[in-house]
């Protein structure tokens, strides 16, 4: 791994420009991340996608680095042949993203749309603010996956730790394992499915009527994802005894009266 | 924020952690760049005591006399283990203020460590027949370079890279923490512990010494306490999951086993990796590929899980 080189302020290569490594062979292109710094693989990946015109790329020896694969705004099709370290897949819109190996924690913060599968386990705040999209973890997850969600579908094949769905406001979650204490803690709105037991139910979370659209989502989902059958799934929603939002605040009250 | 690595081989052979070690922590310096510090666990010529001891801190305003000072306190702390009947081995000069000193005594830790703290700005950084604690300001390397690690072979080992919150920047600081005045024992944290004072205090009445106001430094001192009542190691930790408040991930060591505890929000990073050969653990993935090759299956401990292994 080559040493990162800091500017005065302190700002991590802040002139780097991309390595051009990748054999581009028409609309795919493969490159070795081996010896490249977080920002250059990042930059090569940009020149693939933006200016090569590339649609599909994967990426060798990522070796758990951070923030790798973010911020990318088109479709395409990304494949990663190993781990990633913190902040993996973050802020995308668009792309269908496959990891060999693990990510760290926050991955796929604030994706706005595409597909995320991971093969291995995530750490915690796993799809953290996840705007829409689905990512798929077949490993374990940390604690506090999908926190502060605000759409789309969080599919964990393993165990997930506590406050899971932590102030979820939109959106799917849905766990094949068991889930730690605090489930869906203050959690606004949205839909968390448990196959497997729940250690405690966070603050207004409660049980949820199953309905068709449920049977409906989950199937589609574990079809295009190749789950398998779906096993039995406990629902759990928000029990909307925490909503205040018809008292006013006493400025407030003065603006309405 | 700080970062926190161990490994421990399972089958007690030894291999040299004090490189391992330095490249797991300095691929973690992005996590906290104001000191670096080792416990490493060795295995002393002679079966001897090993003393590592600072006179002066790495910051210390160095005035006309701090030379000879220096040399004075060094003739003390030799004259004084000599007093009480240890015989020294070797004194090694690390920096011009940190020391490690080898020697044979059979007497009381405390009675030794006391006598040597009484010193004028004298700290006894570890004490035991395998522990070495080693820390200073700076990145990993810089630390390795200055107390020459490159040839250091042990069974286990732990590091911490500090990224200062609580308390002050200088070696007092600095983590690991030996848990005074009991041998061998020393924790690295990630955290910050609510109850610090508390415990404090009460660790204080029963007679324990605290050098720094860094909170992370009472559990290397409750976990030894409750082990000095007859407690193993995991029971210890097991029990301060509900004595110790606070966010914290924390990795305890003693002579044979190696310890991690999460708290109950899991709300510090930890990953850990397991092998038949070897187990490895750091905030980041990212430092266990410095000392495992090729592509490694890793996971997240979940909230109030201890886990301990033996070497």
């Amino acid at each position: 791994m080559t040493q990162i080189t800091y500017d005065a302020r302190g700002l991590a290569e802040p002139f780097a420009d991309a390595p051009r490594i990748a054999e581009v062979d028409g609309t795919r292109a493969r490159f070795d991340a081996q010896d490249l710094t977080t920002r250059t693989i990042n930059l090569e990946l940009r020149r693939l996608l933006y200016e090569e015109g590339v649609e599909e790329v994967e990426i060798d020896n990522p070796g758990s680095r951070h923030s790798l694969a973010v911020g990318i705004l088109t479709r395409c099709r990304i494949t990663i042949n190993g781990s990633l370290g913190y902040f993996g897949c973050g802020l995308i819109d668009g792309p269908e993203i496959h990891v060999t190996g693990r990510v760290g924690w926050s991955a796929c913060e604030n994706m706005m749309s595409g597909v995320v599968v991971v093969d291995g386990n995530a750490g915690s705040l796993t799809g953290a603010a996840l705007r829409g999209g689905d990512v798929v973890v077949r490993g374990r997850v940390g604690a506090r996956t999908g926190i502060d969600q605000k759409g789309g579908t969080i599919i964990v094949g393993g165990d997930a730790g506590s406050m899971t769905g932590f102030m979820m406001q939109r959106g799917r979650i849905v766990i094949l394992g068991d889930v730690g204490p605090g489930l869906g803690d203050s959690m606004y709105d949205g839909t968390i499915y448990v196959a497997g037991t729940v250690k405690s139910l966070g603050i207004d979370c409660v049980p949820g009527e199953w309905t068709d659209a449920d049977t409906e989502l989950v199937e589609r989902k574990f079809r295009i994802y190749g789950l398998g059958d779906p096993p039995e799934l406990q629902k759990f929603v928000c029990g909307k005894v925490l909503y205040n939002y018809d008292s006013l605040e006493p400025a407030e009250r003065k603006l309405v009266i | 924020m700080c970062g926190i690595a161990g490994i421990i081989y399972r089958d007690g052979s030894q291999h040299p952690i004090g490189d391992e070690m330095t490249r797991m922590l300095q691929s973690m310096k992005h996590r906290g760049p104001d000191s670096t510090g080792y416990a490493l666990y060795g295995s002393p010529e002679n079966g001897n005591l090993v003393m590592r001891y600072k006179l002066a801190d790495a910051n210390t305003p160095r005035d006309f006399e701090f030379e000879e000072r220096l040399r004075r306190h060094r003739a003390i702390v030799e004259s004084r283990l000599a007093a009480l009947g240890a015989r020294i081995d070797e004194v090694e000069e690390e920096t011009p203020y940190a020391f490690r000193v080898s020697f044979d005594y059979d007497g009381d830790l405390k009675l030794l460590a006391d006598f040597v703290e009484d010193i004028p700005e004298a700290e006894v950084l570890s004490l035991g027949r395998a522990l070495e604690i080693v820390k200073d300001l700076g990145d990993a390397e810089s630390v390795h370079d200055q107390y020459g690690l490159s040839g250091f072979t042990g069974t286990h080992g732990i590091g911490h890279v500090r990224m200062a919150t609580e308390s002050e920047v200088d070696i007092a600081g600095a983590h690991p923490y030996w848990a005074y005045p009991y041998s061998d024992v020393a924790v690295v944290h990630n955290g910050q512990l609510t109850n610090y004072f508390m415990w404090r205090r009460r660790l204080e009445r029963a007679g324990r010494r605290f050098m720094s106001e860094c909170d992370s430094e009472i559990i290397a001192v409750y976990l030894a306490e409750e082990m000095s009542k007859g407690a193993s190691l995991k029971e210890a930790m097991d029990k301060s999951l509900d004595e110790l408040d606070g966010v914290f991930t924390y990795i305890a060591v003693t002579k044979d086993e190696l310890g991690v505890a999460k708290d109950e929000l899991a709300a510090k990073p930890l990953v850990l990796y397991e092998s038949d050969g070897l187990v490895a653990l750091a905030s980041e993935e990212i430092a266990i590929r410095q000392v495992v090759e090729g592509e490694i299956d890793t996971y997240d401990p979940f909230e109030r899980e201890v886990l301990v292994w033996a070497r």
